[in-house]
């Protein structure tokens, strides 16, 4: 409860809404596949998406099992009340600010409470499905897209956090701190991206 | 069933003439030239002579110091690094940055080529202090239109393949002529940050200019 009470400064701050401005993609196969293919091609959807991952991969099975069930579900309700309301995306800043803190936690090794990082990846899910659900009533994109970004979603969840939390050579968990660190570098980078602009 | 030549034939035909015909899809992702943005953020830290030799320095330090700092170094650095490049890109002031670029070089390989080992907090205030000078002076020199996400991922992943590369190269560390190679390389390295220093850097990138021309 604790941790959920810490958590609801940054939300407010990170749902502060202006208007959106990303664009979801056309796979030219229909619009199920382009949400499944929504997050693989939207660095800036699927940086801190692998960051809350492999934060809950390295912390073991059990935090990836809560993040699975967590991540895509709050994804789906933010898209499902940014469609419906057709509510506009959060800043980028604020964004570019939950990437680079995520590839952090996930580089710093620290092992997080559950609530913790359950939270956070409930707080990702929401600020980014939010976005998504917003475009996709600007574009008409309808349900068939937000089950495919959902269920994207799910499959790179349950590969990566799988992958990470049954690595126990050293230098391997070492290769994915170090790949969380490139994370928050790229958010960081990507901060300096939305002031200048 | 089997089927007769000039019926596949035709079949194919079809097919060729359907996926010719077809408009293209109208992917439309990210703003800002994606495609160029990865590249040309991948290609910034490759770009100029006095990066590169930093950068790798990194990796050569980390090889030399071990475990930890063969994996902090390379990770304090691309983190401070973007830090830099934020300040760039928002517009900070930081003097004397090409000044901090060539001395990096100049500290860098002083540090490989005396294999010097202070404690890991001073390495990587050490490094880190270097960092902002590199990313600052990209974070100023973007191209404009590029697309700000793909421009980064492609300027850390090529960065941090550069600490990559001192490592591997420092892995020679464990061989007495390794670790004079390396000792000599730092050498080198501090070398030609004294030259950075005096200007001659601009030389190399007027030859590069001209060969790319070329």
């Amino acid at each position: 409860m604790g941790a959920l009470r810490n958590l609801a400064l940054p939300a407010a701050g990170l749902l502060a809404a202006t208007p959106a401005h990303a664009h979801l993609m056309n796979s030219g196969f229909g619009p199920f596949y382009d949400g499944l293919a929504h997050p693989l091609m939207s660095p800036e959807d699927l940086l801190p998406a692998l960051a809350v991952t492999l934060l809950a991969g390295l912390s073991g099975a059990r935090y990836g099992r809560w993040v699975l069930a967590t991540l895509p579900a709050a994804w789906l309700l933010g898209m499902l009340a940014g469609w419906a309301l057709a509510l506009p995306t959060a800043p980028a800043s604020a964004m570019a600010v939950a990437t680079a803190v995520t590839g952090a936690l996930a580089a710093s090794g620290l092992r997080l409470p559950l609530p913790v990082v359950t939270g956070w990846a409930a707080l990702l899910g929401l600020l980014h499905g939010v976005g998504n659900g917003g475009e996709l009533a600007a574009t008409a994109g309808g349900l068939l897209a937000i089950i495919g970004i959902v269920c994207s979603l799910a499959a790179i969840v349950s590969l990566v956090a799988g992958q990470v939390a049954v690595l126990q050579a050293h230098w391997a968990r070492l290769a994915v701190r170090i790949s969380g660190s490139w994370i928050a570098a790229v958010g960081m980078l990507m901060f300096g991206w939305a002031m200048k602009s | 069933m089997k089927m007769r030549p000039e019926n596949t034939f035709k079949q194919l035909a079809l097919l060729a003439f359907l996926l010719l015909s077809s408009e293209s899809a109208s992917a439309h992702i990210l703003e800002g030239d994606v495609a160029g943005g990865f590249i040309s953020g991948f290609e910034h830290p490759i770009s100029g002579l006095d990066h590169i030799v930093a950068m790798v320095s990194v990796g050569l330090w980390g090889a030399q110091l071990g475990a930890p700092a063969i994996w902090l170094l390379p990770v304090t650095f691309p983190m401070v690094m973007a830090f830099g490049g934020m300040l760039g890109l928002m517009g900070v002031p930081l003097p004397g940055t090409e000044v901090g670029i060539a001395l990096s070089a100049v500290a860098l390989g002083a540090m490989v080529a005396t294999e010097a080992r202070p404690p890991l907090f001073v390495a990587a205030l050490l490094v880190g202090f270097f960092a902002i000078f590199h990313g600052y002076s990209h974070g100023t020199e973007i191209p404009p239109d590029q697309n700000g996400v793909l421009y980064s991922v492609g300027f850390v992943i090529a960065t941090g393949l550069l600490h990559l590369t001192g490592i591997a190269i420092g892995l020679i560390h464990r061989w007495p002529s390794g670790q004079m190679i390396l000792r000599l390389g730092g050498a080198g390295v501090a070398a030609a940050g004294g030259w950075f220093l005096a200007g001659g850097e601009s030389d190399v990138l007027e030859l590069g200019k001209s060969l790319m021309a070329l």
